[in-house]
């Protein structure tokens, strides 16, 4: 009886997943697989702003294309706003303006970028008039000492700008570049000065800043440079000692040392920025065929979301696939593990950190973890302050192994406040109670269990064939939802019982 | 080595039955949800034993917030021995057994001494909940310590032994004598390292033992045989065992009794989950007799009826 409505419900929900993507994929021709090579990408700025009450105006830079990267659309959303296109100091500019605005305003921006193979030669362009910059007393003896110093060590405008470059980046705190930068001065900071004392000796230079487009950033950054023109031709110079050219894919945004973005009539600017690949093949192929159904079935999917929300789907929609393997490893296999849902947990995290090191941090923050608890054991506090105390420790020991691996110069570590802390604290209060009640043994086996779970449930969540196919395909997880279904009512041995039981198979 | 699904099929003919089996056909099955707490909470379960009038261990106090736990002393003062448990605890954890005093200290069932402000901290950790079932908030009970029949003391080491019996639909299917030994710290938990011995439901007389997964024959401990002892008061076991079934409306559970030197026997807790464990005891699948219950299932109705089935029934194992 409720075995026949199980499998019905099953059989319902895994026949209309796989209908709705037999169909985009047989007559909306969506893509099986992710694009090899991503060549199409979509950025998006969202801005905001308090408006006073009166007239206001944003006037936005706009990027270019340069290099291999070619601008191939770009659009304004910005309801009640009038829009002119201008170019001042420089730069390609957007004004956004409006008789009365009252309260919090958003703006976006959204550009569209291909990447090609021949990159569009920009760098004859003519060198604009760039002032020349002011310094007064010390600061001009101080500018003077340090071009004099990088001149003499160098051949060519460029091994010039390199060794400025390298010169003001490694200033002491007492010698003569503190004196312009300033305490531990920020990069774009460095760059400014830099570009300062080129123009002093004669050779033009500007700060710029762009973006460098990776597949996926939510809360993407600007990154600034330095650009000189050679005498006959611009060049870019990247603040890195290892690769001093321009990384792969880095969109030309602006130049000067204004910022992004600047409003009068409004108070506390600020910008999100969002990359994602573009998927703008899936509305293509529905116009192409020009069938307003299917229009309306690719605008009312996924893709009709604003970027910075179609990434967190991307994260979301892959969980319910590590859910799937964690609940055979648990039921089908009979893998032991702390807390039903803990190693998804860790596997998202792992999402954040990769893979070794999210291992690394985890062994150590639950190895510290486990000898304050136990330490912590014998002042035999109460349960709830215990846990309390551990999540302290935990996240104190977070904030370490962060600063540490910054100062190491390992960036993954920044990305461990990710780690699901109270989670975490909880696990080692469990751990701690099997260690004194079954023995270490039972409890490291139930921790590697869950780092494994974790581990597998990573591997599988990582797939770019996974992501792809629950993002681009999400009916597919009501195929994954009529299987765990059909799990629920699994009531054969599970692989560890084999073993349990196999005197009892003699 | 046989291949993995030569074993599932072996299992699987002589009816050994998984944890999932046991979850899905069983415990979802015949266990209401509802009635759960009688059994998960060990004070509940003492209230409806005595009140249908079966023995139990006597309760000597409860601790159920913080602030109580001064009044320990004085609760405790007036017994040189006592047990101390959660009320919600499982698989055995959270559980002090006091055998003696020795000037300010109690003397443990494995000979180590607690001095009174451990044995608070240990009460206030029980009541905080880390030893129940879904960590909430638990309540200690204090309880008599239980002087175990002596046909036991040539192979126990420390500790109770105790015996399991899994009843289902009021008919006891398979049991088992749990033996404490020096490896589980005189606990009687098989996963701790207490050795279980299978019991021929006809007669009470043990079978094979195990212990750790292995077939053994002697007490690890004490060097005395396992095999073949008779357990006293075995028909009075099978009908405390049978009345679970009225007593807690749970179709299936396992029963765990001591025998008491004075008093007979006493029941000590109710699984609604019990372990698969004792089919390793036994050397025999609990399937197939489940299913024997199953079929003859309407003309199992009194108590005497179903004792005599099982009695019938399931003779010994394989």
């Amino acid at each position: 009886m409720s075995r026949r409505h199980l499998y019905l419900l099953s059989g319902v929900l895994a026949v209309l997943g796989l209908a709705v993507f037999l169909y985009k994929v047989l007559v909306l021709e969506f893509p099986l697989r992710p694009e090899e090579k991503t060549q199409t990408w979509r950025v998006e700025v969202r801005m905001q702003f308090e408006a006073k009450g009166g007239p206001a105006k944003l006037q936005l830079n706009l990027p270019r294309s340069a290099n291999n990267l070619v601008i191939i659309d770009q659009n304004f959303v910005s309801p009640g706003y009038g829009l002119t296109m201008g170019a001042g100091r420089g730069n390609q500019t957007a004004v956004f303006a409006i008789r009365e605005a009252q309260g919090r305003q958003t703006v976006y921006y959204r550009v569209l970028v291909n990447a090609v193979r021949f990159p569009d030669d920009w760098s004859r362009e003519p060198v604009p008039n760039l002032p020349l910059p002011r310094f007064e007393g010390a600061e001009q003896v101080a500018a003077d000492a340090l071009v004099r110093a990088a001149r003499a060590q160098s051949a060519d405008p460029e091994t010039f700008a390199a060794i400025l470059l390298r010169r003001l980046k490694n200033s002491a705190s007492d010698d003569e570049a503190a004196l312009l930068l300033g305490q531990q001065p920020p990069i774009a900071k460095v760059i400014n000065v830099a570009s300062d004392l080129l123009r002093i000796a004669g050779t033009p230079a500007r700060p710029v800043h762009g973006l460098t487009l990776e597949p996926e950033r939510r809360g993407a950054h600007f990154v600034t440079w330095l650009e000189l023109h050679n005498g006959t031709r611009w060049v870019s110079l990247f603040p890195s000692e290892k690769r001093p050219v321009l990384p792969q894919n880095t969109l030309r945004w602006w130049n000067g040392r204004l910022p992004l973005a600047e409003i009068t009539g409004g108070t506390g600017l600020s910008h999100t920025v969002a990359v994602s690949r573009s998927y703008e093949y899936a509305l293509d192929s529905a116009l192409k065929h020009g069938r307003k159904l299917e229009q309306k079935l690719v605008e009312y999917s996924l893709f009709g979301l604003p970027v910075q929300t179609q990434s967190v789907y991307r994260s979301l929609l892959v969980i319910p696939v590590g859910i799937f393997l964690l609940v055979i490893l648990r039921n089908v296999i009979g893998v032991k593990t702390f807390g039903t849902f803990m190693p998804v947990l860790i596997a998202i995290a792992f999402r954040q950190t990769e893979l070794f090191w999210g291992i690394l941090f985890f062994a150590v923050v639950i190895g510290i973890g486990l000898s304050v608890r136990f330490y912590m054991e014998q002042l035999k506090l109460l349960l709830v302050p215990r846990l309390a105390a551990v999540v302290v420790v935990v996240i104190l020991t977070l904030a370490a192994l962060s600063i540490l691996s910054q100062k190491l110069g390992f960036e993954r570590g920044l990305s461990i406040g990710l780690f699901p802390i109270i989670i975490l604290a909880m696990t080692i209060e469990r751990m701690s109670i099997v260690w004194e009640e079954r023995g270490a043994l039972e409890s490291l086996q139930q921790a590697l269990g869950s780092l494994v779970v974790g581990a597998l449930c990573y591997a599988l969540m990582k797939l770019a064939l996974v992501e792809h196919l629950a993002f681009v395909f999400p009916e597919l997880l009501l195929v994954l939802l009529a299987l765990i279904l059909l799990l629920g009512r699994y009531s054969g041995y599970r692989l560890t019982e084999l073993r349990r039981f196999r005197e009892l198979a003699r | 080595m046989k291949g993995l699904l030569a074993v599932a099929r072996t299992l699987h003919e002589r009816g050994v039955m998984g944890i999932n089996e046991r979850n899905a056909e069983f415990n979802l099955i015949y266990n209401e949800r509802a009635r759960y707490p009688l059994v998960d909470d060990k004070l509940l379960t003492k209230e409806i034993a005595i009140q249908a009038g079966a023995a139990v261990p006597r309760l000597y106090g409860v601790i159920e917030i913080q602030h109580q736990v001064q009044k320990l002393a004085a609760m405790l003062a007036e017994h040189t021995d006592f047990v101390v448990k959660p009320a919600r605890g499982s698989q055995g954890d959270g559980i002090v057994v006091v055998v003696g005093r020795s000037k300010n200290s109690y003397r443990l069932a494995d000979g180590v001494l607690m001095d009174h402000p451990q044995l608070e901290f240990h009460v206030s950790n029980i009541l905080s909940g880390i030893f129940s079932l879904g960590g909430q908030t638990d309540r200690a009970m204090v309880e008599y310590r239980v002087i175990f029949d002596p046909v036991f003391e040539r192979i126990t080491y420390r500790g109770v032994p105790d015996i399991r019996i899994i009843v289902f639909l009021g008919v006891p299917v398979m049991a088992m004598v749990r033996l404490p030994t020096r490896a589980a710290k005189g606990k009687a938990n098989l996963h701790q390292g207490a050795i279980g011995s299978g019991v021929n439901i006809a007669t009470g007389r043990t079978l094979t033992a195990v212990w750790r997964n292995q077939i053994v024959s002697e007490h690890p401990d004490t060097g005395n045989p396992v095999q073949d002892v008779q357990i006293p008061h075995w028909g009075r076991l099978l009908e405390i065992a049978a009345n679970s079934f009225e007593l807690t409306g749970l179709g299936y559970l396992g029963i765990d009794i001591v025998l008491d030197r004075d008093l007979g026997p006493l029941i000590l807790e109710l699984n609604a989950r019990p372990g698969l464990n004792i089919q390793i005891a036994n050397r025999a699948g609990l399937r197939s007799r489940l299913d024997a219950v199953l079929e003859h299932r309407a003309r199992l109705v009194s108590v005497a009826e179903r004792v005599a089935f099982a009695r019938e029934r399931f003779v010994a194992a394989g």
